[in-house]
């Protein structure tokens, strides 16, 4: 057991405790919100797990670091980063996924691009986006955190 | 509207349950045509499984309590008329806080807009709730170790206030040579 996974459930068993003793009605509403949302999310989960599976199994540690590792070059991480921009995974399984990636042979660089990329930018989620805050402003903001993640994995990648 | 998003996530969830479907049929047959290979991938995605059941409940507990207790109106109330340093502070913080997915931010963002907060703000905010979430954060520690989260985040935080203050000018100025090219117009 990792001390963060102690943490974090110690952290989430306390706010629920403190929420139960202040609006008892509050606090089952949001574990309803809670509940629905894990369902919601778990037919990813399980396709994410056994992708892992599948790849830990078949793809060799050089076909990995082939297209994803150290000599992946500047069109790799731009490919990967493009990838990460138009995926629609929850972020919360992209990392482990991240995790299997960089222990087979991924580079630093193109994991962190990856992540970058799939978090800040929502391609699913542009119309809404437009909808809401102008076509200026989403398209100034999605395509601005595409270049500053590929800065941002650059310099991960000379850092660590 | 909201009838229109549940929807979304209806149908959402229909094509994930279909993929995850097809996932498992080829599993099996790549299973079957290479059984040596079962061990290793069944052992891993067990693995994987395990790691997950661990933080996914505490996390959504977590989301769950904060969209309840942090409503609209107080991000709204606070961020609307905070700007400077301040400002990108509270942006950040309302943005980190583990209260759903960015679609629900974007509503919030537009009120903001109308309120008359900066672009700057609205701009920081939006991204620190897709990409700097709390258990977001967590989650990265625990499976990409302690230096990789903190340099990423540091990097992150550092570019996302650049970025908003960039688009916070390019929008100011777009918009003033409009208006000049406006009037421009209007004296020809």
């Amino acid at each position: 057991m990792n001390i963060t996974v102690i943490f974090i459930n110690i952290f989430a068993g306390g706010c629920l405790i403190f929420s139960f003793l202040k609006d008892r009605k509050k606090t089952k509403q949001s574990l309803l919100g809670a509940a629905k949302s894990f369902i919601r999310i778990l037919p990813i989960v399980f396709i994410i797990i056994i992708f892992v599976g599948l790849l830990l199994g078949f793809g060799s540690q050089t076909q990995i670091s082939k297209i994803a590792g150290e000599n992946a070059g500047f069109w790799g991480v731009f490919l990967i980063a493009l990838l990460g921009a138009i995926m629609h995974i929850p972020s919360l399984i992209a990392f482990p996924l991240a995790a299997s990636l960089l222990k087979n042979g991924a580079s630093i660089t193109t994991v962190a691009a990856f992540i970058t990329t799939l978090t800040m930018i929502g391609t699913i989620t542009l119309p809404l986006e437009i909808k809401e805050l102008g076509k200026k402003v989403a398209l100034l903001r999605n395509g601005i955190s595409f270049i500053i993640a590929i800065i941002i994995a650059l310099i991960m990648g000379v850092i660590l | 509207m909201k009838e229109n998003m549940k929807e979304k996530q209806r149908k959402g969830m229909i094509r994930d349950i279909i993929i995850l479907g097809i996932v498992i049929v080829i599993a099996i047959v790549l299973i079957s045509l290479f059984p040596d290979k079962r061990e290793v991938i069944t052992a891993s995605s067990w693995e994987f499984f395990i790691e997950m059941i661990w933080i996914l409940p505490a996390v959504m507990v977590l989301m769950g309590l904060f969209a309840v207790w942090v409503s609209k109106e107080t991000v709204v109330k606070y961020l609307g008329k905070t700007s400077g340093i301040k400002g990108i502070f509270l942006a950040i913080f309302f943005g980190a806080l583990p209260t759903g997915p960015l679609y629900v931010a974007f509503p919030v963002a537009a009120v903001l807009i109308k309120k008359g907060a900066k672009i700057s703000n609205i701009i920081i905010f939006l991204s620190a709730w897709a990409c700097i979430k709390i258990p977001q954060e967590m989650v990265e520690l625990k499976f990409l170790g302690l230096e990789f989260m903190v340099l990423r985040l540091i990097l992150t935080i550092i570019f996302v206030v650049i970025m908003g203050l960039s688009i916070e000018k390019i929008i100011e100025w777009t918009d003033k040579t409009k208006v000049e090219g406006a009037k421009d117009n209007a004296s020809i």
